[in-house]
């Protein structure tokens, strides 16, 4: 793992988690798989907090362990995984634009949890709508796990690997950790469970019920007694079935952009009908035939087959090879071609990279060289049009910042610099492996400043959490207008003037931490099926 | 003393490269750029201005999302404190006060059944109207039947208060699924008193939290 990367895990951790936590964390991802005894030993910490600390990360995904031989038990961090938490607010996002709210509280208590039974998220989700609601009304049981039963049948959601079931013959002493296995069918079967209930509001104790004296009340309620029918059964959000939903997001938005909307849609329709039969890392989709995507277009679209024919043709014949024909039977077999979009999803965002920070001509130098793959120092200069010291000054920016580089092509063995050709291409693999490095240092770099922020105007902060508290309780006891204007008024204008900015500066720095995040996911993807491909 | 002769050509010498630069662009007789003589600053100007960040209905919700998410997972069980450092000398009221987060428990129930076994720790059981109260292990008295009754009278009374709220019943079914190596079980030990433990309040933990982290305020 990357310095910027380790660094990145290490604040992530800290703010989500706590100092100890990160400590541990930090120090299994640069050390690789170690046993629990070593991580007390090099990172000084007692072995009560060592084990608070696993269990947490366990808990959350980011550590899995397993037992070697002698009984040793090793555990071994996931740093990928944990660069995941920057995007929990866009998966909790999406579940509510798939699912409403419903869908989105089930999302964001799994991933607050790591883990959970399916009983106790449906109660837990219930519980939290029931608050929201009106009084009077509550969420019914029914209806959350109506939604989680559609997460699990589109594969949002997913069983974690249950604890493999031993026999009572085994005569030996019990394993020091249990072996955790999943069936693959199995993943996505929702347990039978009738859960009957509704969601309960938070009562306050004038509510109470003022029938029975309360000491004659049985000390357990019968509820605790019953067994939980799921028990044993956890389940986890499944993050490549976001990112699969977040690939075809961008594909479809990007033939939006580049053609019009109703070849987006086609696109789209496409992508949909392929989202069971290829998986996520397949380089393209199983061949869909013009008749099936015609029965599958989305109701509100009436375009005759014809047209949809010529949509097909177009999108099949342009440049950027998104759609891909691959056989005339059906009326037309088309394929999508997912490693060749997410090449020119990544390539787009070098191109941007290159003219926001270089400026225009650098940007056309940058395209041409993409185009051409191979050019000389003169070559550029007569093809895009640009005087030679310009155009040498800027290849030389480009080359020191590695969006571009050298390749040497010797004339005689004995590689004699005058006797070389020396070309300019861009390699898009590494330039996009840089391009992630540098995502990963200015996401840190983000969130230290935001960190600095916050820590500068703490006392500030503090004052004006006291103020709010008081009022609310003084609303909450009935005062009158003035009092409260009084209270307000201890905080002075330049001081909300100051604690204004801090607001605006935090917005700011955590909306760029989110774009930034978009960008690593296109690069990640992108990355990830070239060197599946290889 | 071939080779001494051959090494001529082979970068010695001042202004000398190893490759050819014309094939780079460099003519003869251009003048290069200044040498540097101290490292890039560190807050370089920016030539050109970035672009805006994208807003509208689905940023600013995201946004609100990623700043909740941070304050809610403060407050979870499993953002993990230090924990309080002793004070030099022991004071009456810190049998009667909030006692803050312990090393050797962990606040929240696992599944114990998929972790190693060697990472079993004792759970705490956190009740939201009382206090929990770290008094160490007293011998066991002569009039130990007395006591009892007298303590289980006691915890009677605790738990009429318990059962007035959700959140005490959810915390009575933590209590019934305690594992049997719980070292002791702290309802047993606490003092005999009329009083409700969150009656004592001496004041120090107004501005006393300063060293922990849940200050910050969350916009």
């Amino acid at each position: 793992m990357t310095q910027a990367e380790i660094k990145l895990c290490s604040l992530l951790l800290q703010e989500h988690f706590g100092e100890i936590v990160e400590k541990i964390g930090v120090h299994l991802i640069r050390t690789g798989s170690q046993p629990i005894r070593v991580i007390v030993h090099d990172t000084r910490t007692s072995l009560d907090q060592v084990k608070k600390a696993l269990c947490v990360l366990i808990q959350h995904n980011l550590v899995i362990y397993q037992v070697h031989r002698r009984g040793m038990v090793e555990y071994e961090a996931q740093c990928s995984r944990v660069l995941r938490m920057l995007r929990y607010p866009r998966y909790i996002y999406t579940a509510k634009t798939l699912y409403n709210d419903t869908g989105e509280l089930i999302v964001e208590e799994l991933l607050l949890n790591g883990k959970m039974t399916m009983s106790a998220l449906v109660k837990k989700v219930a519980d939290r709508l029931t608050e929201t609601m009106e009084d009077g009304k509550t969420m019914d049981y029914a209806e959350v796990s109506c939604t989680f039963v559609r997460l699990a049948d589109t594969h949002f959601v997913q069983r974690c690997p249950l604890v493999h079931a031993t026999e009572n013959s085994d005569p030996g002493p019990p394993p020091p950790a249990p072996t955790l296995v999943i069936n693959e069918k199995d993943m996505f079967l929702v347990p039978k469970l009738s859960l009957i209930g509704k969601g309960k509001r938070r009562r306050s104790s004038e509510d109470d019920a003022t029938g029975e004296p309360k000491a004659k009340r049985p000390k357990h309620t019968t509820d605790n007694k019953e067994p939980i029918p799921d028990d044993g059964i956890y389940w986890q959000a499944n993050l490549d079935r976001f990112h699969q939903h977040f690939r075809d997001q961008a594909i479809v938005s990007a033939v939006a952009n580049r053609m019009d909307q109703t070849s987006s849609e086609i696109v789209r329709t496409m992508l949909r009908m392929s989202e069971v039969t290829t998986p996520s890392s397949a380089p393209f989709t199983q061949p869909l035939s013009s008749n099936e995507i015609f029965r599958s277009l989305p109701v509100g679209y009436n375009i005759s087959k014809q047209v949809l024919d010529q949509y097909l043709t177009l999108l099949a014949d342009d440049p950027l090879e998104f759609v891909g024909k691959s056989g005339d039977s059906g009326g037309g077999m088309y394929i999508i071609n997912l490693h060749k979009a997410l090449g020119s999803l990544a390539t787009a965002s070098l191109e941007s990279v290159v003219q926001e920070r270089f400026g225009s001509r650098c940007a056309r130098i940058f395209r041409l060289v993409l185009q051409k793959k191979h050019l000389e120092q003169k070559q550029v200069e007569d093809f895009a049009m640009i005087p030679a010291k310009e155009a040498k000054d800027m290849l030389y920016k480009m080359l020191s910042e590695n969006f571009i580089s050298l390749q040497e092509i010797p004339k005689t063995p004995d590689h004699a610099p005058s006797r070389t050709f020396y070309l300019y291409t861009v390699n898009i693999l590494s330039a996009a492996r840089m391009l992630l490095h540098r995502c990963y240092k200015s996401i840190a770099n983000l969130i230290e400043r935001r960190q600095f922020e916050t820590k500068e105007n703490k006392r500030l902060l503090e004052k004006s959490q006291r103020v709010e508290a008081i009022i609310a309780s003084m609303q909450a006891t009935g005062a009158e207008a003035a009092q409260l204007q009084e209270i307000e008024e201890m905080i002075t204008a330049p001081e909300r003037q100051q604690l204004e900015t801090l607001k605006h500066n935090v917005n700011k720095l955590d909306a760029s931490e989110i774009q930034v995040d978009e960008t690593i996911f296109l690069l990640e993807s992108y990355i990830e099926s070239t060197m599946k491909r290889q | 003393m071939a080779s001494r002769g051959g090494g001529r050509g082979q970068g010695r010498g001042r202004g000398q490269l190893t490759f050819n630069t014309e094939a780079v662009g460099i003519g003869k007789g251009d003048a290069l750029p200044p040498s540097t003589l101290q490292p890039s600053p560190l807050f370089p100007p920016l030539e050109f201005y970035p672009v805006p960040l994208p807003s509208g209905e689905e940023g600013e919700y995201v946004l609100a999302l990623k700043q909740e998410l941070r304050g809610a997972m403060r407050q979870l069980p499993y953002f993990i404190r230090p924990a309080v450092p002793k004070r030099d000398v022991e004071r009456y009221s810190d049998k009667y006060q909030m006692s803050g987060p312990i090393d050797n428990a962990i606040d929240w129930n696992p599944d114990w059944r998929r972790l190693p076994r060697e990472l079993r720790i004792r759970v705490r059981k956190l009740q939201k109207d009382r206090s929990t109260i770290l008094v160490p292990k007293r011998p066991p008295k002569t009039t130990e039947y007395k006591e009892e009754t007298i303590q289980k009278l006691e915890t009677l009374e605790k738990k009429e208060e318990e059962l007035t709220s959700e959140e005490d019943e959810e915390k009575e079914e933590e209590e019934k699924e305690e594992e049997e190596e719980e070292e002791y079980d702290e309802e047993e030990h606490e003092e005999e008193t009329d009083y409700i433990m969150s009656y004592f309040d001496n004041g120090e933990d107004f501005g006393g939290d300063s060293d922990d982290h849940m200050d910050e305020a969350i916009y």
